[in-house]
């Protein structure tokens, strides 16, 4: 076997906060510190560096690569670094072959365009010569089923069937190494079958080597060879896809989060998530009982509080529940140094998917202070239906039975 | 999953270092059709990459000009009003109101020549300087030769450009059977005038560019620029009639000033066609390109952490 891509050592390295006021001064430094030889001033100043990083790794010819980690994790970085996107802060990267990366579907679509137009336009930008584009044509109009709409222009297409196109090109591209990131995310259920359909189908002739990022882990399952796990920009585990992703549905440490505010050293402390017989987790399953816990701390002396949980959807932010103590008649008591309370949720039924949770307290109906908190709830179908309900849309799964009538 | 990480990790290590190894032993990175690595030398320019994309660049242009009259009754003749609107403008209120002079060249051709060759080069440095920020999207999803953008709005523009030429061509006729003009044999050169132009307009356009994805301010900057930069050129006014005036320097430095008077002079037989100028013009966009695309290249690998 051949190695299609090496990484040697290869870090990138993010500065935090806004590039703006100040920017010019630093730079100015920066140069004059370089023109003497010395450091770069800026780079290890506290927080400023986030610093990812892939270690010595390689990549076979004719695997099939799951990237699989968390928000965050460093999986889009390394495409990006991949892709040539952005370039390494320090190491090598070396490939063999043609490397096409579709970090997005439909890339550089000009919504006058026809379908047809367009089709050309984003081959050429994923590296396509146009003659490649024209023997394929055929092929690829036809995998995206929209040979009826083909010489209309692309504002008039609905947003699945934009998808649909985009698709269709990056299928028929001629490359040695694909980068897929996510893409699948944006399509039907449908659609996503026909996409990794495909890309088995382009990865089984063996000498392909594709790399896959999603967070569907029956596609990484289905589809990958082999996995790779990131946390916090360093990668791992590395092995089957079947023994990782439990690995990352159940991280090892459960997070204990803890929130300050400003507000006379009111804070909470010690949210957890629990489950049926008290343990902290933060995986449930769909039918498991879950309490969320906290303490309080320094309350402040007056006024009416009420205490406000909000469950958000990770993936589009949305509240998806939330409630206030005032309105269970649960009464805060004034001036106390800690107190502790659970709030318990009974069958939730949530879909499964990552969520997370947000606090704010209010003082005689306005709000004094707000919590978002790092605590992430991440819901997961029951054992028996493995992943299996990952493809319901929604935040709610409803008890529903399907009969002809 | 009960397999040590690290034994996987290190066991993958050792496979893979006896099979760096192997390849070290051969030659350093020639087995390797891509190296990415954190710097690349500042002179190593890329341009074969570019010669890669070509098609790209084709279609690029298509876009341009496809998208430019979609939609519309008129289509590509929308290209003709604007210079028509503008020069009958310019005659009106420099012509007529400021009486400036047009060096005995009839009002018309004059002002034309001026908006023609000048709308070219002001499209082309607004647009080219404009491309990590208004691409910023498509960048940030997908590698091409970054190069081929400002090179695709050169093109396209020269593609606007001929069709108002040929306007201006078919006023020049005109005006050369009614015997008020006369060019010469210098129109011969007038595709090398063009180029040194549009060079320059590319050249500050990548550096634009460049700067911009750092300091947001040179994009007011320049557009206030590029406006005045008009008045500094002499494009509805020939420079004959600032020579005697002591800040004809300004004008004598500004690269422009001798192209655009050496395009005046070939096609409608006024102007001044001076050898020196016009090599300090080409020494000016030859220097301009070359350091423009150097730290266009240099931009290019990371803007996309500071945009």
């Amino acid at each position: 076997m051949t190695t299609a891509i090496q990484f040697e050592n290869v870090s990138k390295r993010y500065r935090l906060g806004q590039v703006g006021t100040g920017t010019l001064s630093h730079d100015l430094h920066r140069a004059w510190a370089k023109f003497r030889g010395k450091s770069d001033p800026f780079a290890k100043v506290g927080q400023i560096n986030n610093r990812e990083e892939v270690g010595g790794e390689y990549v076979e010819q004719g695997e099939v690569l799951g990237i699989i980690g968390r928000n965050g994790a460093g999986k889009s970085t390394l495409f990006k670094l991949l892709s040539r996107i952005s370039a390494p802060t320090e190491g090598t990267i070396k490939a063999r072959g043609r490397i096409a990366s579709l970090l997005e579907v439909g890339t550089g679509f000009h919504p006058e365009l026809t379908g047809r137009e367009n089709i050309y336009i984003n081959g050429a930008i994923l590296g396509m010569r146009r003659h490649e584009i024209t023997r394929q044509l055929d092929n690829i109009i036809d995998f995206s089923g929209c040979a009826k709409y083909i010489d209309t222009p692309v504002k008039r297409y609905s947003s699945g069937m934009t998808v649909r196109v985009g698709f269709a090109v990056a299928a028929f591209l001629e490359c040695e190494i694909l980068v897929v990131d996510e893409v699948l995310a944006v399509g039907d259920t449908d659609f996503q079958k026909r996409c990794i359909g495909k890309m088995q189908e382009l990865s089984r002739g063996g000498d392909r080597t594709v790399l896959f990022v999603s967070h569907n882990m029956n596609a990484v399952a289905s589809l990958c060879t082999r996995g790779v796990l990131f946390n916090e920009g360093t990668l791992i585990a590395n092995g089957l896809p079947e023994d990782l992703i439990p690995q990352y549905l159940n991280p090892p440490k459960t997070k204990v989060a803890q929130e300050t505010s400003q507000v006379d050293g009111l804070s909470i402390t010690d949210i957890e998530i629990l489950n049926s017989s008290g343990e902290t987790i933060n995986v449930v399953t769909q039918e498991e009982d879950f309490a969320i816990r906290l303490s309080l701390h320094h309350l402040p002396k007056d006024g009416d509080l009420s205490l406000g949980i909000h469950l958000h959807s990770m993936r589009d932010q949305r509240r998806v529940f939330g409630t206030r103590t005032s309105m269970a008649g649960v009464v805060l008591p004034n001036s106390c140094q800690s107190i502790d309370l659970k709030i318990l949720f009974p069958l939730p039924k949530l879909a499964p998917g990552e969520y997370f949770v947000r606090f704010d307290l209010t003082q005689d109906g306005h709000e004094i202070c707000r919590f978002d908190s790092t605590l992430d709830l991440i819901v997961v179908a029951p054992p028996g239906s493995m992943w299996e309900g990952t493809n319901d849309f929604g935040v709610y799964t409803m008890d529903h039975q399907w009969s002809f009538i | 999953m009960n397999t040590s990480p690290n034994a996987v990790q290190e066991a993958k290590q050792l496979t893979m270092h006896d099979a760096s190894i192997a390849a070290a032993d051969s030659v350093e990175n020639s087995d390797w059709d891509l190296v990415i690595t954190p710097s690349r030398s500042l002179l190593s320019l890329q341009l074969s990459d570019v010669w890669r994309y070509r098609d790209l660049l084709y279609l690029f242009v298509c876009r341009d000009i496809l998208s430019f009259y979609k939609q519309t009754i008129l289509g590509p003749l929308w290209f003709f009003v604007q210079p028509i609107l503008t020069s009958l403008i310019y005659i009106m209120v420099f012509g007529n109101f400021a009486g400036l002079s047009t060096d005995g060249i009839p009002k018309l051709p004059f002002y034309l020549a001026g908006i023609t060759f000048w709308n070219y080069f002001a499209e082309c440095f607004n647009k080219t300087s404009e491309t990590f920020l208004v691409n910023a999207h498509l960048f940030g999803k997908v590698y091409f030769p970054r190069l081929v953008m400002p090179l695709s709005i050169i093109v396209s523009n020269m593609v606007r450009f001929v069709i108002q030429f040929v306007l201006f061509l078919i006023v020049v006729g005109y005006f050369l059977i009614l015997g008020q003009i006369e060019p010469n044999w210098t129109v011969l050169l007038f595709p090398f005038f063009l180029g040194c132009m549009a060079f320059i307009a590319l050249g500050m356009g990548l550096i634009f560019s460049s700067l911009t994805t750092k300091y947001r301010d040179l994009r007011f900057v320049l557009q206030f620029c590029v406006q005045r930069l008009m008045y500094l050129t002499p494009v509805i006014y020939p420079l004959s009639m600032l020579k005697e005036k002591n800040y004809a320097w300004i004008l004598a430095w500004n690269p422009l000033t001798y192209l655009m008077e050496a395009l005046r002079y070939s096609f409608l037989g006024h102007g001044e066609f001076s050898m020196l100028g016009l090599a300090w013009s080409f020494t000016f966009a030859a220097i301009i390109l070359t350091v423009g695309i150097v730290v266009f290249n240099h931009t290019e690998r990371s803007f996309i952490d500071t945009i």
